[in-house]
């Protein structure tokens, strides 16, 4: 914040996956001794800016600058060598092997070929010193905690002298305490003259540490604030502002019917500590809230997917009694996974087989295929959302997202229920696709179905939601509905900015 | 099984494509055909109508434990023990049948075994949660021990058994053991094409996680699939019994590999999500066409194993070769 030179500059970076654009034109600079935060929504491109500097990808157009001399970065090995590490969410290591192991994998000290242990644990030891760790450097990482992990992973950073660390929601998985250690050795080493960029979605947070931050939003640069202009409501306006777009048809005009879906303090004593929330028949509700705020998890309970700690679900006026997803759609719940392809499609079976999956059962005589019945489910289900096949015999797996989408969304429309649950409907969808999605979803809701849509795609909660309820750290902080649902009201309840703001105590 | 459906009218039905797939459902059909035209050339006698139907009976046995194999590596697993299945069933079919007063259930006796100790590795690997190799690793061993056991260290040998009929009666000019094979065949066609429950099996082979999601009772499917495969094998155990009028506890060593190799070649991937009854069928075929057509040829013993297992090679990665030109992104 002096005039510094800076250690690192991105400029103009771009990346491009296909047709797509994760990063469009992105410039970063960074002074040591400070701390740089990086804000955006979910797939703003701050990962993929990251990744980048860490040779993880390689960057489709831009230059990257180390202390003034441009630098090419075309892998893991030129950004170590850069001063360059990248402590991911996923730790990085090997649990079976020692910290002093995990220090020196691939660069281990070694005289014909035989390792020295001792001499690894050493210079290890030193390391741990300056960092504090309350554990030794012959200790298996498996038996750290998470946040000892992360410190072997800081360790292995200083060792390698590195001058630049980025750290990717590092406070995920901490506890508050653990959250302070960790705040006091980014001060430290801050002060020792370590660059840190610092990628968050928690207010409290980049309120804390930072010495500027950086925006980003649709894979562009917005701009950057220094920590004397520092103000919540600007940030957000940063990460958010983008004009609506028609794709919703919000003013449904669907009268809403009967409360269909009824949850009061549901917990499973791990990612949800307290959600209530009710649907009606009709209503397309909105759950919003960071990734990690447990809306899956909440979905899955109601689902039956996951063990429900305590709380009650009524469905329809009735007490809902499920313990696996069987029951669930024995009792007319549906349920779009995140993860298409891990949770939701048969990659290797066919678009008919894919879309009939949830309703053999029901149409079959005797345990034989309906046939008849399945093949005219498939067909009006490809005609309705315009599924692109030339017939229903294509194997899902070669579709496009968009495709194998509404294959499952089919599978569950199929079921004719009550209460759908989507988890990101559109994501990795193309426009086209998702206009189709939402009418489909539209139609549901007069029909009169009760829709539940988790998404962390703004304009999408904004545009098709009756109500909205935001959930922040495992509990659902607030319910938004009419002029209120806005982004900035979304992102607020969500990050906790509100809360900041007053001066309070965040979570 | 895939006839374009002209109603859903989309633009043009890929010529490229009817190609394609006609290619993949003949699946390994051509290797069999140029087999058998190549031993017809090579070997004197090879294509007598008795020898062909030799080819056929002597792949019978193989086909009904392949038929059970096959439920199982669709959904991504394995099962060592059917040869073991296979000596122990085929011990108490005949243990049974010298016992006065129990001699009329030697079938069913043996069929009954076959079935709980399918249930045994299918409670393993459902509800235990073992790895399918260690669970059946443990079967495989256990009751080959039984089957000496049960057979008290000798060959059983009756010569007056009710159910002889089964290895070697004929239905008309066709023996018992084909028309058995056959009919396994289309027994296990018709439960994996035509009904909820052979969609589930490729369900839960091609992504267990996905198929409970969708309501299926992933623990069920995996223990039929091991329930069947013991009972085939149980039934497979009483057509050997019933061909050699006798059984020892040395009977069934090996059979799992060829059965295994059956369902490979057949084109049924192993780990799982894909596979046709069909193929296996013909990878049974192909088997015992080169074990026959070896044999006529004179070619020893060693040299037939060496050659099996290069074809097995061969038509495996023929088969992958094939599948990732269709690879999905």
């Amino acid at each position: 914040m002096s005039d510094k030179k800076p250690i690192l500059e991105m400029k103009n970076i771009a990346k491009r996956f296909g047709q797509f654009y994760a990063l469009k034109d992105v410039s970063l600079t960074v002074y040591p001794g400070e701390v740089h935060s990086l804000m955006g929504e979910n797939g703003a491109g701050k990962s993929t800016l990251m990744k980048i500097l860490a040779g993880a990808y390689t960057a489709t157009a831009g230059e990257i600058f180390i202390d003034d001399k441009p630098y090419t970065i075309n892998g893991p090995k030129d950004a170590l060598n850069a001063g360059i590490t990248l402590i991911y969410q996923e730790i990085n290591l090997a649990p079976n092997l020692t910290v002093a192991e995990n220090i020196f994998l691939g660069s281990e000290i070694s005289r014909h070929g035989l390792v020295n242990r001792q001499k690894m644990e050493e210079e290890t030891q030193v390391v741990l010193d300056r960092l504090a760790a309350r554990f030794k450097a012959s200790a298996q990482v498996a038996s750290l905690s998470i946040a000892e992990q992360q410190q072997v992973e800081i360790a292995r950073a200083l060792h390698r002298n590195s001058r630049v660390l980025v750290m990717d929601e590092p406070t995920a998985a901490l506890s508050s305490r653990e959250t302070d250690r960790l705040f006091d050795l980014i001060k430290k080493l801050r002060s020792e003259g370590m660059a840190i960029i610092y990628i968050s979605h928690r207010m409290a947070e980049i309120y804390e540490l930072s010495d500027r931050v950086s925006v980003l939003r649709d894979g562009q640069y917005i701009g950057s604030l220094m920590r004397s202009e520092l103000s919540a409501s600007e940030l957000v306006r940063m990460m958010v502002g983008r004009p609506l777009n028609d794709l919703f048809n919000k003013d449904r005009d669907i009268p809403k019917g009967k409360m269909v879906l009824e949850c009061q303090d549901l917990t499973d004593g791990n990612k949800v500590l307290s959600a209530s929330l009710q649907v009606r028949a009709g209503e397309i509700i909105g759950l919003s809230g960071l990734v990690g705020s447990g809306r899956s998890e909440l979905a899955q309970m109601i689902f039956g997917a996951e063990k429900r700690l305590s709380g009650s679900i009524r469905l329809n006026g009735n007490p809902l009694q499920i313990n696996n997803p069987r029951d669930a759609i024995a009792s007319g719940i549906g349920f779009l996974t995140e993860n298409r392809k891990e949770q939701g499609l048969f990659l290797e079976m066919t678009v008919h087989d894919n879309i009939v999956m949830a309703t053999i059962e029901r149409d079959g005589k005797f345990g034989v295929l309906n046939e008849q019945r399945n093949r005219a489910i498939s067909d009006t289900s490809i005609k309705a959302l315009n599924i692109r096949v030339p017939h229903s015999q294509v194997a899902v797996g070669g579709l496009s997202g968009g495709n194998q989408q509404k294959c499952l969304i089919s599978r569950w429309a199929a079921i004719h229920p009550k209460l759908l649950i989507l988890d990101e409907p559109t994501r990795g969808v193309d426009v086209g696709a998702k206009s189709e999605i939402y009418r489909m979803m539209t139609d549901m809701a007069r029909k009169g179905v009760a829709i539940l849509m988790i998404s962390s795609e703004l304009p999408e909660i904004v545009g098709m939601s009756d109500r909205v309820y935001v959930m922040r750290a495992g509990s659902i902080v607030g319910e938004l509905d009419n002029e209120a649902i806005t982004q900035e009201n979304i992102m607020e309840l969500a990050t906790g900015a509100t809360h900041h703001m007053a001066g309070a105590e965040v979570a | 099984m895939s006839t374009p459906n002209t109603q859903i009218g989309d633009k043009t039905p890929n010529k490229k494509f009817n190609m394609n797939n006609m290619v993949q459902s003949l699946g390994i059909l051509p290797v069999l055909i140029l087999l058998c035209v190549g031993f017809s050339i090579l070997a004197p006698n090879f294509a007598t109508e008795s020898n062909l139907m030799n080819i056929v009976r002597q792949s019978s046995i193989n086909m009904v434990l392949a038929a059970g194999m096959t439920f199982i590596i669709i959904t991504g697993g394995i099962d060592l023990s059917v040869g073991s299945i296979l000596g122990s069933t085929a011990v108490i079919a005949m243990v049974t049948s010298l016992d006065p007063a129990f001699s009329s259930f030697a079938v069913p006796a043996a069929l009954m075994a076959g079935l709980l100790m399918g249930v045994l590795n299918g409670v393993m690997v459902a509800y235990v949660g073992l790895p399918p190799f260690i669970a059946t690793l443990g079967s495989y061993t256990a009751l080959r021990g039984a089957a000496y056991l049960l057979a008290d260290g000798t060959t059983v040998i009756n010569s007056n058994i009710s159910f002889e009929w089964i290895g070697n009666a004929y239905l008309g000019p066709i023996p018992w053991l084909v028309v058995i094979g056959f009919s396994v065949i289309a027994v296990c066609w018709f439960i994996l094409r035509k009904t909820t429950l052979g969609m589930h099996v490729y369900a839960v082979g091609g992504n267990a996680h996905a198929a409970r999601l969708t309501g299926i009772k992933v623990g069920m499917v995996l223990t039929f699939v091991y329930a069947i495969t013991g009972l085939l094998s149980g039934l497979a155990g009483v057509m050997s019994a019933s061909r050699l009028y006798s059984a020892n506890g040395n009977l069934g060593v090996g059979y799992e590999l060829d059965a295994i190799a059956a369902v490979v070649l057949g084109g049924t991937s192993l780990s799982g999500g894909t596979g046709r009854i069909t193929g296996t069928l013909i990878g049974a075929l192909i088997i015992a066409s080169m074990n026959n057509g070896m044999t006529l040829m004179g070619v020893s013993y060693f040299w037939q194993l060496v050659i099996k297992g290069g074809v097995i090679i061969f038509a495996v990665v023929l088969d992958k070769y094939r599948s990732s030109k269709h690879a999905t992104a």
